[in-house]
């Protein structure tokens, strides 16, 4: 019985959507080897959400403990290996969110597990499952194999649909967590970043500016505003300090596969265009008619981005 | 209150390199191939030098990989770092085998942290960093960042991010997550990884870069250290995502609109 065990994330007395990803993720894994599928939940007053996962279908474990208030990795690894241990977990999962890329490497460690990062989706044959992951950013697509008892991964949510409710109800399992003693990590503070726009790498459409911007994003987030789109930057943007770190979209920065990515005044380095060529439409709109991003670009516009990029956002406008 | 640092160095395909795969997808070609330090790993590597330049000690890069990778230890070393450690090993390597390979070096070296890049850019596992703090049952302060951006005065003044507590017995570490920013404080001795914004490495300077030449460089044999030398996240094969078709030029926004809108049906 090789069952499969999802880690929930949870934020703002919320499921985080990426979450529900993962559990179609771990359904797909489970169809495979015939096992049953469990979600750990874990927090601080989190019991009331238990319900909601359980109606995905999934057996859920919650440990719902003021110790467990923070995703701390080396308070919530010990928890979540004795749940995977507990539910005769083969396969252990989660989100490729910062918390996932945190946290699972050092469930795998405890658990004796290999692990592999950033899945984007299943091979092999029968409940022999591998794995298909991005490597170098992106440029190669890589199947790699799992050579332990217990195989622990992080999907790239994008790559898997959302989970549905509806296909039956699973039990609500309390678990006592044990949470080890003389932790010596404390959380000193959480500064959110708040947003009306989507995050970048969950967003259908991103629009992104780079050094063509000049330091004025003006144009790239109005028209992200009236598409409901996140916006990026390229690392020459975030570099000069023109925007905030985490919408850097690159090797080194966040890698996004919208729908749609509109590329601003960017010039199409390497390092940039391997965290965004997975997009479904690229767009490129740059002066220069010689810029390496035309290339990847399946509709490329050679003009001055502060009069086409108002001028698309009027379209838009328009059009509603 | 000085602090001993060990801080990881490993040996990666310049990320301006293009990067091909062998037609039997056993491989990426290498012919014409650029390497270098791991780009997070130099980050790692000047936060080191700046916390043993306001608080004293000593850092020690250490790189696991084959003989070459001397050459990543000394542009280290040209940096400022003190000694170099390689592990010789010209294996297949994965996160499980590398963190088994650090910890052997953090027992001989005991130093009060460990700092590495978040990831490698080669396989991108970003794993090595937390199974090495579980394996060693330290703290980690993974995606290590800073609140000002890299062209603030603090970073002008070369400030280290990383921010010891009077007593030196702790660390506080600014993470950069999912809708915000998280800061902890982390008992030493504690394993940090490095993201892009925690700080602009330095180039080496010439002297620096003459003086790399003398320092020590300890070569260690994998094969001797009692480890688990199998990779237990194995690579089948490797093939190169589809390929873009080239794009179409339109002429105005007019018409991209109307691509966008009737034929891609994206907007």
């Amino acid at each position: 019985m090789s069952n499969v065990l999802i880690v929930a994330e949870q934020g703002g007395g919320q499921i985080r959507k990426a979450t529900l990803h993962a559990i179609s993720a771990g359904r797909a894994v489970a169809a495979r080897t015939g096992g049953a599928l469990h979600v750990a939940l874990l927090g601080k007053g989190v019991r009331p959400l238990a319900d909601a996962l359980a109606a995905y279908g999934a057996e859920v474990h919650v440990a719902d403990a003021p110790a467990l208030e923070h995703p701390l990795a080396d308070a919530w690894a010990p928890v979540i290996a004795e749940l995977a241990k507990a539910c005769g977990a083969a396969y252990v999962g989660a989100a490729a969110t910062a918390q996932g890329k945190d946290l699972l490497p050092r469930v795998a460690a405890r658990l004796g597990a290999g692990m592999a990062t950033e899945v984007l989706g299943f091979g092999g044959d029968g409940p022999a499952v591998t794995f298909r992951r991005p490597m170098w950013a992106g440029n190669v697509l890589a199947e790699v194999e799992i050579a332990t008892p217990v195989k622990v991964f992080t999907v790239r949510a994008t790559e898997f649909p959302a989970a549905e409710q509806g296909a039956g109800k699973g039990a609500v399992h309390e678990v006592a967590a044990q949470v080890p003693a003389g932790l010596r990590t404390r959380h000193v503070g959480f500064r959110e970043v708040k947003s009306e726009r989507p995050e970048l790498t969950e967003a259908r459409v991103v629009v992104s500016g780079g050094r063509g911007t000049k330091g004025d994003f003006k144009p790239v987030e109005a028209l992200a505003d009236v598409l409901g789109a996140a916006v990026g930057a390229s690392r020459a943007a975030v570099d000069a300090g023109w925007v905030p770190n985490d919408w850097q979209v690159g090797q080194t920065g966040k890698v996004v596969a919208p729908d749609l990515y509109v590329a601003a005044g960017i010039s199409g380095a390497i390092q940039h265009l391997a965290g965004m060529k997975g997009s479904k439409v690229i767009v490129a709109v740059n002066k220069d008619p010689d810029a390496p991003v035309f290339q990847i670009a399946d509709y490329g516009l050679v003009a001055d981005l502060f009069q086409a990029l108002p001028a698309l956002t009027e379209k838009v406008k328009a059009s509603k | 209150m000085a602090l001993k640092i060990v801080v990881t160095a490993k040996r990666v395909e310049d990320p301006e390199s293009k990067i091909r795969v062998k037609p039997d997808g056993s491989g990426i070609v290498t012919d014409g191939v650029n390497y270098k330090i791991n780009p997070f790993d130099e980050i790692a590597v000047e936060e080191a030098l700046r916390l043993k330049e306001r608080h004293g000690g000593e850092v020690v890069v250490a790189s696991i990989g084959g003989e070459r990778s001397q050459t990543e230890i000394r542009a280290a070393l040209a940096m400022g770092a003190d000694r170099g450690i390689l592990v010789r090993h010209d294996g297949p390597l994965d996160p499980v085998v590398v963190s088994a390979l650090l910890a052997k070096v953090v027992e001989q070296e005991k130093p009060d942290l460990v700092i590495l890049g978040k990831q490698s850019i080669d396989d991108d596992q970003n794993q090595a960093g937390q199974y090495l703090a579980e394996r060693l049952g330290w703290p980690q302060g993974t995606f290590a960042s800073k609140t000002e951006s890299l062209e603030s005065e603090a970073e002008q003044k070369k400030e280290p991010g990383l921010v010891l507590s009077a007593d030196g017995k702790a660390l506080t570490v600014v993470r950069e997550v999912d809708g915000g920013v998280e800061t902890l404080e982390l008992g030493l001795p504690a394993v940090v990884t490095t993201d892009l914004r925690l700080n602009k490495p330095r180039f080496a300077s010439l002297p620096g870069i003459m003086k790399a030449k003398k320092k020590p460089l300890q070569e260690l044999a994998a094969a001797s250290l009692g480890v688990d030398l199998a990779p237990k996240v194995v690579v089948k094969r490797l093939a190169e995502p589809p390929a873009r078709k080239g794009g179409v030029k339109v002429a105005d926004v007019e018409e991209l609109w109307k691509k966008l809108h009737d034929e891609a049906k994206v907007l």
